[in-house]
């Protein structure tokens, strides 16, 4: 019931930021030099001129701004994110659309991130200063400064066209009709490159975090109070440390969810996954900025929920924190 | 100051960090020398394998790729510095007016922080930069719009515990204005950390860089290492090379950065120091 109450709490918190977002994409519709209906149509003037007194109409763009902005709440509001003319359908349908083979890749690559990240910290931080700590740390540190959509063109280079080991690109094999299992086994053959070039930032990040957590957790004195009793150190690490040494890597997980969706982007134009990353290239290419203001605030409010769903983790995991 | 110098000294990974930024410096003084011309100029025949007389090999049109990459690090660590800096002094006002004047303008200014902090910057640096049209000068503004808040976060903290210090008090007790005390006293004493912090972030934005113009938001008048890749990208069954390399580029610049910066971090963050 408490948990319900919270829960409650934290969805009306997200309600200004939603509200802010809002705001934010208002402001730059009208930051673009020139019409807000051409912004709102495309720039290449694909637009017909009845879409465009349409698009005038629609938004009230010939009358004040706080009318404007009051419109514009109130389509968003309903969920009507416009109408992409160059797609000819609108914007909350393309990008639902797109959702799933999206949220697929983000959360294999997370997930492997988080579990692989925190095992190699945890190896680390047990060993310090060992070959594999150090072997540990120098592959994070190259890993943290590797762009990922690189490093997906090289992985293309090396796995698809030189060892034909993996398909260069898609969702699944075009044509191929698969069904059942061989449809799933096709899809993850897919999945493979786009998770790793996706996750590989966040694995050497997790691994930072987490080795410096555990050896920080290590010095504490209930560490010393559990060896003290006798506990053998595999019993300490994983009845003491490990939850401790856990919680900054949750905080470091709902800090990061923006950044996970806006390397997706780049991520799923390198291998023509077919997600809302995708859906934003394709988008950026026609000049189609309406589309993008939608992913814009689809993504963000995403955000927003996988922060609530990162507290709610959070709670779970340390029981001191009263919600 | 000079304590800190002798830290960063003896912290190998950090002289290597050190070391690979003087030989992109290097570079980047270098490249008229060693590439006079245009380096959009065509110099040979097209996709010519590295070795030879094209070190790297040539690209689509023929032009030199060590030529491209090595005009790319001007353009890599021009948008890196000027986004950064921007991030700075939009960060330091943020978080010097929310630290100095506490209350309801510290209130509104860390909501807005953190709301900044939330939404998915690399999106909103593509929509700015799609917006305003892809040049550099709108590239170092859309990744200085996005990198500001952690610069505030920590400025807010410096300012308010910097605040309560008796320095601090007897400076106002003795008449000081605001703008004294915060350009005096309290800005110089937090000076360091924002260095530290600053340094890492030169990075974060040189690899947003190379992702806006990967995506085709790059400056097209002028070499970017993204802009290479993303040239690259349609011949990289027969010419591997063109992606490769600017990429190579790419990673060691950063690795630099952030050994450097985690150096930095190191020498002057008095919270780290002991670990």
């Amino acid at each position: 019931m408490r948990l319900a109450r919270y829960v409650g709490y934290r969805l009306l918190l997200a309600v200004p930021v939603i509200l802010g977002i809002v705001v934010l994409n208002f402001f730059l519709i009208h930051l673009a030099p020139g019409d807000a209906a051409s912004v709102l149509a495309g720039e290449s003037g694909a637009a017909t001129p009845e879409y465009m007194a349409l698009l005038r109409h629609k938004f009230g763009l010939d009358q004040p701004m706080s009318t404007q902005f009051f419109v514009y709440l109130l389509n968003m509001a309903h969920l009507d994110l416009g109408y992409s003319f160059r797609n000819d359908s609108p914007v909350a349908a393309l990008i639902l659309d797109r959702l799933w083979p999206t949220a697929l890749l983000m959360l294999t690559a997370f997930a492997s991130a988080l579990v692989i990240g925190t095992g190699l910290g945890l190896v680390a931080a047990t060993g310090r200063n060992s070959w594999r700590d150090n072997v540990i740390s120098l592959v994070s540190l190259v890993a943290y400064a590797t762009p990922g959509f690189w490093l997906g063109l090289m992985m293309i280079v090396v796995f698809a066209i030189r060892l034909e080991w993996l398909p260069t690109s898609g969702f699944d094999t075009v044509g191929a009709y698969n069904e059942g299992w061989a449809e799933v086994v096709d899809v993850a053959r897919h999945l493979v490159m786009p998770a790793v070039a996706l996750a590989l930032f966040y694995l050497a990040l997790y691994a930072r975090v987490m080795r410096a957590s555990v050896l920080e957790q290590t010095g504490m004195d209930y560490v010393t109070t559990a060896r003290a009793k006798g506990q053998t150190e595999r019993r300490v690490m994983t009845g003491h440390v490990l939850r401790n040494a856990l919680l900054p890597i949750v905080t470091m997980a709902g800090v990061q969810a923006g950044n996970l969706i806006g390397g997706s982007i780049v991520v799923e134009t390198v291998f023509g996954w077919p997600g809302i990353g995708t859906l934003a290239f394709n988008a950026l290419q026609s000049r189609d900025l309406n589309l993008l203001l939608g992913i814009f605030f689809v993504s963000a409010c995403l955000v927003v929920l996988i922060n609530l769903v990162v507290d709610l983790v959070y709670v779970t995991l340390d029981p001191r924190i009263e919600i | 100051m000079r304590a800190g110098f002798s830290r960063f000294a003896r912290n190998r990974l950090a002289l290597v960090g050190a070391g690979l930024l003087l030989c992109l410096v290097l570079l980047v003084v270098l490249s008229p020398l060693l590439y006079p011309g245009d380096p959009f100029r065509l110099a040979g025949p097209a996709l010519r394998p590295p070795g030879g007389a094209f070190l790297l090999g040539t690209d689509t049109l023929g032009r030199d790729v060590a030529a491209e990459v090595a005009y790319g690090a001007r353009t890599s660590l021009l948008i890196g510095i000027g986004a950064t800096l921007g991030a700075i002094v939009f960060g330091v006002i943020v978080g010097g007016l929310a630290g100095f004047y506490r209350g309801a303008v510290e209130v509104a200014l860390m909501r807005l922080t953190e709301f900044f902090q939330t939404i998915p910057a690399f999106i909103l640096a593509i929509l700015i930069v799609a917006i305003l049209s892809p040049s550099v000068t709108n590239e170092v503004i859309a990744i200085a719009a996005v990198s500001w808040p952690g610069i505030a976060r920590l400025v807010r903290g410096e300012f308010v515990a910097l605040g309560g210090r008796e320095f601090v008090l007897a400076c106002s007790g003795l008449g000081a204005g605001d703008a004294r005390i915060i350009f005096r006293h309290l800005l110089p004493n937090c000076l360091s950390q924002i260095i530290a912090v600053g340094s890492l972030l030169i990075g974060t934005s040189i690899l947003i860089e190379a992702g806006l113009a990967f995506l085709g938001l790059g400056d097209p008048n002028v070499m970017s290492w993204g802009l290479i890749i993303s040239a690259g990208r349609a011949v990289l069954r027969s010419a591997w090379w063109i992606c490769t390399f600017p990429g190579i580029a790419i990673l060691l610049t950063v690795l630099g950065i952030n050994l450097t910066g985690d150096g930095l971090n190191e020498a002057l963050n008095p919270r780290l120091r002991d670990r």
